[in-house]
């Protein structure tokens, strides 16, 4: 448990991503099974208790401490679960917890009536990292801002097998773990899982690069689609329920019930999860209103119907068909729909296009009617490769909407950057006054970087925290995929995916954009 | 209230303690810059608290300097004033007062933990205390220093490729972090930001020993890898602090001990060491004094005068207003 609370502590605290690599695979490295497993299920959320809920412990430590005094601890504090860590008012430290296994074996097994004693008994040995670990654990809630991705990345390095055959597998293994541990030890094969729960990592594609490939390439042995813009997912149909993976491989389907509890046949698909009514997609920021939630409610089903736009098949039935060619993929994905209608799956469009001129065309008109944020192009020949490899899939966005707007506040950026003040707000012109669109934080070099640190400091009006206000002098061209309307930001715009463009240090401020100019890029997505 | 009113005006005699603007007479109970300002006609404070009055503000930063060693009482007409240890910073008194019968003790910042830095805590019983509160929570239940210190050594010696930046006020946190090193053992050198110095050499030729200290703006990036360097926490993350090789950025502070509050200002590694009591030193303090009045000057007030109440003591929040920015304030 010591060695759990420090890696813990660690992860919480370092902001650098390599050093809480190295300290997972050494911690992975050195712990024996079982407990690294149920270390690995607590990281990743994976493991939860019955019985043990925050209300559990909240009673345990009002018991011990005056009530009042916990409430005026907790409002200071701000986190119950340090609240209680730090105001547990016994120390035993004599005896050592157990290990994480023993420990999450009594979490589990004990009687409901007689948990708040054993976690009282727990905490008072406890030291106090790993009372923080062991609240931490108790009630599922880490905070500590690691993603089950890192975790997996780091038994890939520990191991050598590739991250790939990790995500493969890894949403149909059980806690601890063993024998996955084995296999990535070499002391025994790779854990079979059943097909309904395997994840298979994802084709990706390359952008492309307007000055060298369009030369290059032919347009007759590429295919063409919309670029939808939702999340890729894969939906993996079989015996038993669906599963829905990110790209990630994470396992999603529990809040899009409307759509794994409707699809039906067998196959993986490959696809791109949207929202809306009747197969139209909603803006992105619609599809945000069902993302990070563990459920969905009956509102949001409401509300914001998922579906799936499918544009490749990976299985057909069970039969493993990657190694085909797309224009055979494709083909046996149309049929299986034939088979299969489908009420919230519909098929991705192919685009007929004559050369690279039209489909520069066809793009143009995409973003400007439908707001599509540009083109899909394929290699007809290729077969369903994972991974980004080059040369047979290529994204073609559409041009970058521009506005010219003009620097308002800055803030310190993170780990490597917390000595500069790296994060920008800008905003445009509403009459005489200044009104905030968007925040960015790349898109210049680390050379350009230093020049505006040090501007924001020569410019600086007034200081909130690690926010400084500026001078309203510099101009910055913002570059964003789309602009759509918000509730939250006083200028009543939102920008997706905005970046630094330019820094317009000769551009007067005055000419910057308004927020009338907005209004154009609002109408057109 | 007293012969001592909520504003630790003393009125019998017309003196303010730590009071916030310039007052005509003054007792100042340490040399923090929200407990000591300058512009005060005549000021009474111990010999060390005046130096460090000296050093940051100047010698002319006060009309007059009278200095009172500890434990010798002082009459001021009929008011007998004794200053005593407090334990915070070098130099830190409590004032003890006693008028017609009545004796209050104002404890000013303190802590009760051993200290080279500060002159021991001396506890003495009254009718009122007034105490401070900064870390009056039961949240608050500071850990050993010494474990503490050896979590930096640790990191050190794992990283010996980069530098430690450890942020600790200028005033007494920083000289109890080299103090704490040497106790435990480390012999390197230590590097200080240019803001310490003065003070650092003030606390080593009054006699606390510190060992091989340097500027840290003449050491090159190679000399400081694998080092500790200490600086104010305002410099942790400022221009200043590019100069260093990779830095792992630590914090000696007593408001360490909570996590997200570490993190949220980019603290890497947390140090929880404190010059203030804790909660359980708190109580301790207010019981020992056998006081049956409490008044909390700053800091958690509400909890604190609540657990005071509840133990059957007459208890009033002050809420002085300024102290407690110093000292564990931090970024």
């Amino acid at each position: 448990m010591k060695a759990f609370a420090q890696l813990l502590e660690l992860l919480a605290l370092t902001p650098s991503r390599n050093r809480k690599l190295e300290a997972l695979t050494q911690y992975f490295k050195i712990t024996p099974d079982p407990d690294r497993g149920i270390a690995l299920a607590i990281l990743t959320g994976a493991l939860s208790f019955k019985n043990v809920k925050p209300a559990v412990l909240r009673e345990v430590v009002t018991r011990e401490v005056d009530p009042h005094l916990f409430a005026l601890s907790y409002d200071y504090v701000g986190d119950l679960g340090e609240t209680i860590a730090l105001i547990w008012p016994h120390h035993g430290g004599q005896e050592d917890l157990p290990g994480l296994a023993e420990l999450v074996d009594l979490l589990d097994t004990t009687a409901k009536a007689r948990l708040p004693e054993l976690i009282a008994s727990l905490l008072t040995r406890a030291e106090i990292n790993e009372r923080w670990a062991l609240v931490k654990l108790a009630t599922g809630a880490l905070r500590i801002g690691l993603s089950a991705r890192l975790a997996k990345t780091a038994l890939a390095e520990m191991s050598g097998k590739p991250l790939q055959q990790i995500e493969e597998i890894w949403h149909g293994l059980t806690i601890p773990y063993t024998e996955f541990f084995n296999w990535l030890e070499d002391r025994g094969p790779r854990p079979d899982i059943a097909h309904e729960v395997r994840f298979h990592p994802m084709m990706l594609s390359n952008p492309i690069d307007e000055a060298v490939d369009l030369a290059r390439l032919d347009p007759a042995a590429f295919a063409a689609e919309w670029k939808w813009d939702g999340i890729r997912v894969q939906l993996v149909l079989g015996q038993g329920p669906a599963s829905l993976f990110s790209r990630t491989g994470d396992e999603i389907g529990a809040a899009f019930p409307d759509l794994v509890e409707n699809a039906f046949g067998e196959a993986v698909l490959d696809g791109e999860l949207l929202v809306g009514q009747a197969f139209e997609p909603a803006p992105f920021n619609d599809l945000q209103q069902r993302l990070n939630r563990k459920v969905a409610t009956a509102k949001h089903l409401a509300d914001y119907p998922a579906f799936m736009r499918v544009y490749d098949m990976l299985f057909d039935g069970r039969e493993d068909i990657r190694p085909l060619p797309w224009t055979e993929r494709r083909a046996r994905l149309e049929a299986w729909f034939g088979r299969n209608p489908q009420t919230r799956l519909d098929l991705s469009q192919v685009l007929d296009f004559a050369d690279w001129d039209a489909l520069a065309g066809l793009r143009r008109q995409g973003a400007l009617e439908r707001g599509h944020e540009g083109v899909m192009v394929k290699l007809r020949t290729s077969p369903y490769v994972p991974g980004r490899p080059k040369g047979l899939w290529y994204k073609w966005k559409r041009d970058p909407n521009v506005v010219d707007a003009v620097l308002m506040y800055a803030q310190r950026g993170h780990g490597k950057r917390s000595s500069f003040y790296s994060d920008y707000t800008f905003g445009v012109w509403k009459g005489n006054e200044l009104v905030p669109i968007g925040k960015a934080y790349f898109g210049f070099t680390d050379a350009e970087l230093k020049e505006l640190d040090k501007w924001v400091r020569n410019h600086t009006t007034n200081s909130f925290g690690p926010v400084r206000e500026v001078e309203k002098l510099l101009v910055f061209e913002v570059a964003f995929d789309s602009a759509q309307l918000s509730g939250r930001h006083k200028s009543g715009v939102a920008l997706r995916f905005p970046r630094i463009n330019r820094i317009r240090w000769d551009k007067p401020a005055a000419e910057a954009g308004t927020i009338e100019d907005m209004q154009v890029f609002v109408e057109s997505t | 209230m007293s012969f001592l009113d909520r504003h630790l005006h003393i009125a019998p005699i017309d003196i303010y303690i730590d009071p916030m603007v310039p007052r005509e007479r003054v007792i100042i109970t340490h040399g923090h810059g929200d407990h000591a300002r300058s512009g005060h006609g005549r000021v009474l404070a111990t010999p060390d608290t005046i130096a460090i009055m000296q050093v940051r503000y100047g010698a002319d930063s006060a009309r007059h300097f009278q200095a009172l060693d500890f434990n010798t009482p002082l009459m001021i007409d009929d008011v007998e004033v004794t200053l005593l240890p407090a334990g915070h910073i070098l130099g830190s008194a409590q004032v003890r007062l006693r008028y017609r019968g009545e004796t209050i003790v104002v404890t000013g910042d303190y802590k009760r933990l051993a200290d080279p830095t500060a002159q021991p805590f001396e506890l003495a019983e009254c009718d009122i205390l007034v105490t401070e509160a900064t870390f009056g929570l039961p949240v608050f239940q500071h850990p050993r220093p010494g474990d503490e210190i050896a979590r930096l050594l640790k990191s050190v010696a794992d990283n010996p490729g980069r530098a430690h930046l450890v942020g600790a006020y200028a005033l007494g946190k920083a000289q109890r972090v080299m103090s704490l090193l040497r106790q435990a053992g480390y012999d390197a050198p230590i590097y200080l930001h240019g803001a310490m110095q003065a003070l650092t050499a003030l606390y080593v030729e009054r006699g606390i020993a510190l060992g091989d200290l340097r500027p840290a703006l003449e050491a090159g990036k190679a000399e400081l890898a694998g080092q500790i360097v200490i600086a104010p926490p305002g410099a942790l993350k400022d221009r200043w602090s590019r100069r260093l090789p990779d830095p792992i950025l630590a914090m000696a502070s007593g408001w360490m001990s909570v996590k997200q509050r570490a993190r949220q200002s980019g603290v890497e590694l947390p140090l929880v060491i404190s010059d203030h009591a804790d909660w359980n030193e708190l109580r301790q303090t207010i019981a020992e004094s056998a006081a049956e009045q409490v008044w909390v000057t700053h800091g958690r007030e509400d909890a604190l005068v609540y657990y005071c109440r509840q133990q059957g003591l007459v208890a009033e929040p002050l809420n002085i207003i300024g102290y407690d920015e110093g000292g564990e304030g931090g970024e």
